[in-house]
């Protein structure tokens, strides 16, 4: 079963001519026509156009191509239906594009074509990013692989669920708020947000253009190192990539991590964390001293304004962003009398509930007479967060969180109630107002339902090769990562 | 006022105008859904105003760049056939919209 393999695993495989890419493909297609029915991880795919970059795969492979210069290549993966693929759908899990197709790549798939990968179908997701749990999805849900009464969480979820599942080697997703990190804790697999200005976002259509970051899910920590050093580094058609330069990540990945320093922040030990996702991560620290590492105290004294102030700045960059969508260039047109009739219907008739919501709330915060008491306000307290990290990081080389405070409810159980829905990103909502970088592990499971536990790893600006490092010490140290879901055996 | 006396109190937000600011058309009953969400969600946000920001200055993003130019030179864009192929109406290369001017 080729599809249950890492990256990894499968470029040698393919480097000692044991398989061929077209067999990965085949394999992840059958698993997709045997469970997708299921989780619903995919809106679309084109079969046929997968194989033959497989077969373009092999030819090259066949002539002498290798993954030193090509370090995906032959490998498919899969892509989150906000990151414009030439010539091929591109929705954002939303009714308003209508029958969109992209006219150009962003600038993550030339890398990935660029480094021979096979570039794959569209995966669902919340309506323009915007939720936690992939409900939002004008097509329909995701469900979570661990259990289909529940939801793989979001907005990422088609990628997360995909991922575990099998149909796919590794998927990219995007990241506001926690959309890779939290997805990828519900579901069991390995989920990184960048840096802000790590990953070109050209192509990535924008939901928070301060906040937003594209990033991998892999089955470990190794895959997810592979795939950021394809998709990092500056561009000039993003003004806010960073020159710097782009480590191997894979590189780092030497299991030392002795004398190396966890901080543990005192104000993420809540009340509604579950006590299994606490346990989980007071075993994780144990893990951690067990492996060298050393565990300090420290405090972010502003958390609990963190979902405060990223609803006010989130929603006011999103209302300005979403007003491209109204019918004139692009989108499924509802005609009116005269052009504001014709946008407002358009748009009325187009965005889902929660996207409404949020351009209401959005447009309200920046409102004449409200602007300073809601957005400037909360572009303040944005500096208060910001620096918080910044002085942890003065004593420590990451911070050590869950990724989430409880493990996947079910579907249905907080679509009434947003503000609900919106605390459930409590652990994962400052990293994108600070601009660190984060990743999420799989760090255990509940009981009855057997469900998967993530923690999270938070590192400085630029700090991916640590909490790498950090992340697959702990990971080759325990047994999480190679579990699968009972639907598949 | 100082400003941490200037933060408005959750009232109810007349949310048929700012769906007009917004050019969004609602129904009635989203109007009056999406009005005692958001009001629920603003009064959360209050929790902002517990904190004296009057000395911070604000963060429009994480990243230290400023002026970030490129060389004025022209180079390759999309052609007006892929620019116009997702259009919901058009004719002779250009947009068609309703009638602006009488």
């Amino acid at each position: 079963m080729l599809n249950q393999l890492t990256l990894s695993q499968l470029t040698q495989k393919l480097a000692s001519s044991e398989i061929s890419a077209r067999q990965i493909v085949e394999s992840c297609l059958a698993q997709i026509g045997r469970v997708d029915g299921k989780i619903h991880a995919f809106l679309s795919y084109n079969a046929e156009d997968a194989l033959a970059q497989a077969d373009a795969a092999d030819k090259a492979l066949a002539a002498g191509a290798t993954h030193a210069e090509k370090p995906l290549l032959g490998l498919p993966i899969g892509i989150k239906d906000v990151i414009a693929v030439k010539d091929q759908p591109l929705q954002c899990g939303s009714k308003i594009l209508g029958n969109f197709i992209s006219p150009y790549n962003a600038t993550v798939i030339e890398k990935l074509k660029n480094a021979g990968a096979i570039v794959f179908g569209r995966l669902n997701m919340d309506e323009f990013a915007m939720g936690s749990s992939t409900e939002n999805s004008a097509f329909g849900l995701t469900r979570n692989p661990w259990d289909i009464t529940r939801i793989p969480g979001g907005s990422s979820g088609g990628s997360a669920a995909a991922v575990a599942a099998d149909e796919c080697i590794a998927t990219l997703g995007s990241d506001t708020g926690g959309s890779i990190r939290q997805p990828a804790a519900l579901c069991g697999c390995v989920g990184l947000k960048p840096t802000y200005g790590r990953v070109s976002r050209y192509g990535l259509v924008a939901f928070a253009s301060s906040l937003d970051q594209i990033g991998p899910f892999t089955k470990d920590v190794r895959d997810a190192a592979i795939l950021l050093s394809v998709i990092s580094g500056q561009d000039t058609a993003d003004s806010t990539s960073i020159p710097q330069a782009v480590p191997d990540y894979s590189a780092t990945l030497t299991g030392d991590i002795k004398g190396l320093k966890l901080g543990l922040a005192k104000e993420y030990m809540i009340g509604g964390l579950d006590r299994e996702v606490s346990a989980a991560m007071q075993a994780a620290v144990k893990q951690y001293e067990k492996l060298g590492a050393e565990i300090v105290e420290i405090s972010l004294p502003h958390t609990d304004y963190a979902v405060a102030t990223y609803y006010i700045i989130a929603t006011a960059e999103a209302s300005a962003n979403l007003a491209r969508f109204d019918g004139i260039r692009y989108c499924a047109r509802v005609d009116g009398a005269d052009p504001l009739e014709l946008y407002s219907k358009t748009r009325g008739a187009g965005f889902g509930p929660e996207v409404k919501r949020r351009i209401i709330l959005g447009t309200y915060v920046l409102s004449s007479g409200y602007y300073d008491a809601y957005y400037l306000r909360a572009q303040k307290v944005r500096t208060l967060i910001r620096q918080d990290f910044l002085n942890a990081f003065e004593k420590v080389d990451a911070v050590l969180t869950p990724t989430t405070p409880t493990a996947a409810f079910k579907a249905g159980e907080k679509t009434d109630d947003p503000l609900q829905m919106y605390l459930s990103d409590i652990f994962t909502i400052s990293c994108n107002l600070a601009g660190i970088c984060g990743i999420s592990i799989p760090g255990g499971f509940t009981q009855s339902p057997k469900l998967p536990i993530g923690l999270q790893l938070l590192g400085k600006p630029f700090g991916e090769e640590t909490i790498l490092k950090l992340a697959h010490a702990y990971e080759r140290s325990t047994v999480w990562h190679g579990e699968r879901p009972g639907m598949l055996n | 006022m100082g400003e941490l006396y200037s933060f408005a109190m959750p009232t109810d937000v007349d949310v048929k105008y700012v769906a007009h600011l917004a050019r969004l058309e609602l129904t009635p009953d989203e109007e009056e859904k999406f009005g005692a969400q958001i009001k629920n969600i603003l009064g959360y946000i209050e929790k902002l105003k517990e904190l004296d920001v009057t000395q911070i200055e604000p963060t429009a993003h994480a990243v230290p760049l400023v002026n970030v130019f490129r060389h004025d030179v022209c180079r390759p864009s999309i052609s007006n056939e892929d620019a116009m192929r997702n259009a919901p109406a058009k004719a002779n290369g250009l947009f068609v919209v309703p009638k602006i001017v009488e």
